[in-house]
């Protein structure tokens, strides 16, 4: 399994008639199987971090390589593909279909991916056994509460399994409860499915689960801490 | 899960403004299909009208249609007998046909000599037992019962005359005609009539003795002969009727085709001025008429003989169909514009408020392609789903007009027929009206499923 490598990677943002600076020089390896969270305060860049490697958004400048492919070179239709079988993303606000119960949530991706219908059945239910929904299956994502559409969204990110799961702000809107579960969660699941996991937070909790942690600040790294060598 | 299945559910989660949206398309669907049946009822009650009167094709002189009419003795088809004869057992022919029937038009002088009053007319003589038949036509089932003509088991020199030559004529009383006022003007007590038209009027009388008994009124109908000369009939007026317009009312009257042979050829061989064929089904003019051609540039090559069809003999028809065309073209399209707009309204509203959503899927992994499907799928369903509803409305409302038991007098009749439009059974004005509904709402969901395809995924994500 390959890492995710940015090289003098550089993102303006237009506000107006003002380029607003989102992240400058970036260089950053993230390894594979860890569970690493992009750190730093509201503004600092690392949702728009976040977004380059998840490949929903692309560099100014700069280079980019996710599972060994290098993702400027990308037409918009590759991408998706790409993104449909090697990324999952978990969002703040769950972002569930809200037509499709949790089943057919899990489901979608790999209708997308065009998996047999048993073996998509199979992993729909291995996912919804994993995160505890068994039981919720069949429900509405209005009919579940917060902690349980994120585990859902969780399961969601993971049904085509993917070598990479993006989550900005999981636990943001949840309580640290839920929250600290979720993370727990997560933190299984990257185990299990020997799976890498890349946050944007600025929860503790979140931090504390860390395999590495990447400090930004004014679209700038500032730190790296990791539990072993992260290169850079 | 299908594309088909995501767009329904994504449909029924604003179920208020999915259903007004709908309403907006049934009314429409039911507009065009009510109008469209309205309209076509029309048409085939005008074919109906004129095939009964006047037939599907008529073989005259090549050139009566367009200057006969003025001399038909110059213009006759001779032999029509054995023309007839060879219509009739034409095999190709014969099982396309109900009626072949001689006719006669003449044009002369109606008089009513004892009141001092005369209009000019036009004469049609007919064969009434071949008339009934072609009375009966009824192809395109339109309620009620055929009505025979008034000549039926009347004497030879029976006529019926139009309710404005009879007002003319001073005949109102003697008919009984109501709405017929008689004129306050003085009738000018000009000379008698000419010395060889009395004398003419008193051998036809003299030829008739039975109208001596006068129980009817009578009138005399001067015309010229085949040899240019004046010839005179007296008629016994059976009947007053409307011919459908004033126009014709004002000129027309039906009289026996041997009285008015007897008024134009005398002694000499009669001729008639068309050969009128009725066939089973609308549908094989062409191929009847193409048949015609063939058999008139044959077999029946001795006349020069032309077979035109009853559009082109009542170029009223035409005319007639074309504006009620024109009309449901115009509705269809302001309703068409109204959907547009309706359904792309709609569609609008729902890409604004799934933004984050479009981002959520195209972050997953959803090609540009795949959004714009779902939307114009969407709209598409919403099209389908209006016209189905908007053809059953308007089957049960059609349904309810015809058994409401409205009357209406359509252009051209004389009497009022049943209000019908005819919706049920016309599958290709049911099938179009809805393939055009549903194409329509796909059109009007293709630019905002545009729109959302193109969304930037970042900027989709952060809507709020």
């Amino acid at each position: 399994m390959l890492p995710v490598t940015l090289q003098q990677v550089n993102k303006r943002y237009q506000l107006d008639s003002v380029a607003v600076p989102a992240l400058a020089d970036i260089n950053l390896e993230i390894l594979p199987q860890r569970f690493t969270v992009l750190s730093g305060p509201s503004g600092s860049g690392k949702t728009t971090l976040l977004n380059l490697i998840g490949c929903i958004d692309l560099p100014d400048s700069g280079e980019i390589t996710v599972a060994g492919e290098n993702v400027q070179q990308m037409s918009d239709s590759a991408l998706a593909d790409f993104r449909l079988h090697h990324i999952g993303f978990v969002f703040q606000n769950f972002n569930l279909l809200p037509v499709l119960s949790a089943f057919e949530n899990i489901e979608y991706p790999l209708l997308l991916a065009k998996v047999a219908r048993p073996a998509r059945h199979k992993r729909v239910k291995m996912l919804l056994d994993a995160v505890g929904l068994n039981e919720k299956s069949q429900h509405l994502p209005g009919q579940l509460s917060g902690g349980q559409r994120q585990r859902v969204a969780i399961a969601r990110a993971l049904a085509t399994q993917p070598q990479w799961v993006l989550a900005d702000e999981p636990t943001a809107n949840l309580d640290s409860h839920t929250g600290a579960s979720i993370i727990a969660l997560m933190r299984q699941m990257q185990r299990e499915l020997a799976v890498s996991f890349v946050f944007s937070s600025h929860d503790p909790q979140v931090l504390a689960a860390a395999d590495d942690a990447v400090m930004i600040r004014d679209g700038r790294i500032v730190a790296i801490e990791s539990k072993m060598a992260v290169a850079l | 899960m299908s594309v088909i299945t995501l767009a329904l559910r994504n449909l029924l989660r604003n179920r208020r403004r999915s259903l007004t949206t709908l309403l907006a398309m049934m009314i429409g669907a039911v507009a065009i299909l009510i109008f469209g049946g309205y309209s076509g009822n029309i048409n085939l009650g005008l074919q109906t009208n004129f095939v009964r009167s006047a037939g599907h094709l008529q073989i005259q002189h090549k050139d009566y249609f367009l200057y006969g009419s003025g001399n038909p003795a110059a213009y006759g088809i001779k032999n029509y007998a054995s023309l007839i004869e060879v219509l009739r057992n034409d095999p190709e022919l014969k099982p396309l046909l109900t009626v072949v029937t001689p006719t006669l038009s003449l044009g002369g002088i109606a008089g009513n000599f004892s009141a001092g009053v005369s209009r000019t007319v036009i004469g049609t003589g007919v064969w009434v037992s071949d008339q009934n038949q072609m009375r009966r036509w009824n192809e395109y089932n339109f309620p009620g019962e055929a009505k025979t003509l008034a000549l039926t088991g009347t004497a030879g020199n029976a006529v019926v005359i139009g309710n404005g030559v009879a007002r003319v004529l001073q005949l109102c009383a003697p008919l009984q005609l109501k709405n017929c006022p008689a004129s306050q003007a003085k009738v000018n007590d000009g000379p008698a009539a000419p010395d060889d038209i009395s004398a003419l009027s008193q051998q036809a009388n003299a030829e008739n003795p039975k109208q001596a008994t006068r129980a009817v009124p009578h009138i005399e109908l001067l015309a010229a002969n085949v040899h240019g000369a004046p010839n005179v009939a007296t008629l016994a007026v059976v009947k007053a009727q409307g011919f459908g317009i004033k126009e014709l009312d004002d000129i027309s009257m039906l009289l026996h085709l041997p009285q008015a042979q007897q008024l134009v050829y005398g002694q000499e061989t009669p001729q008639v001025t068309a050969l009128v064929l009725q066939l089973k089904h609308s549908a094989d003019l062409a191929k009847a008429q193409a048949r015609i051609n063939t058999l008139l540039g044959t077999t029946l090559k001795d006349q020069p003989l032309a077979v035109y069809d009853y559009a082109t003999l009542n170029p009223s028809f035409g005319q007639i169909t074309g504006m009620f065309t024109a009309i449901f073209s115009f509705i269809s399209l302001l309703i068409g514009a109204i959907v547009l707009f309706t359904v792309g309204n709609t569609m609008s509203m729902a890409v604004m408020e799934r933004t984050v959503e479009i981002g959520t899927l195209r972050a997953m992994g959803v090609r540009r392609n795949g959004i714009w499907r779902l939307f114009v799928c969407e709209g598409a369903l919403l099209g389908a789903i209006g016209a189905i509803f908007g053809v059953v409305l308007a089957l049960l409302l059609a349904w309810a007009i015809n058994h409401a038991g409205l009357t209406w007098l359509p252009p051209g009749n004389t009497e009022p027929v049943p209000l019908t439009v005819r919706v049920w059974g016309e599958t290709r004005m049911l099938f179009s009206t809805g393939l055009m509904l549903v194409v329509l709402a796909a059109i009007s969901a293709w630019w905002p499923a545009r729109r959302a395809a193109r969304m930037n995924i970042v900027d989709a994500l952060r809507h709020v």
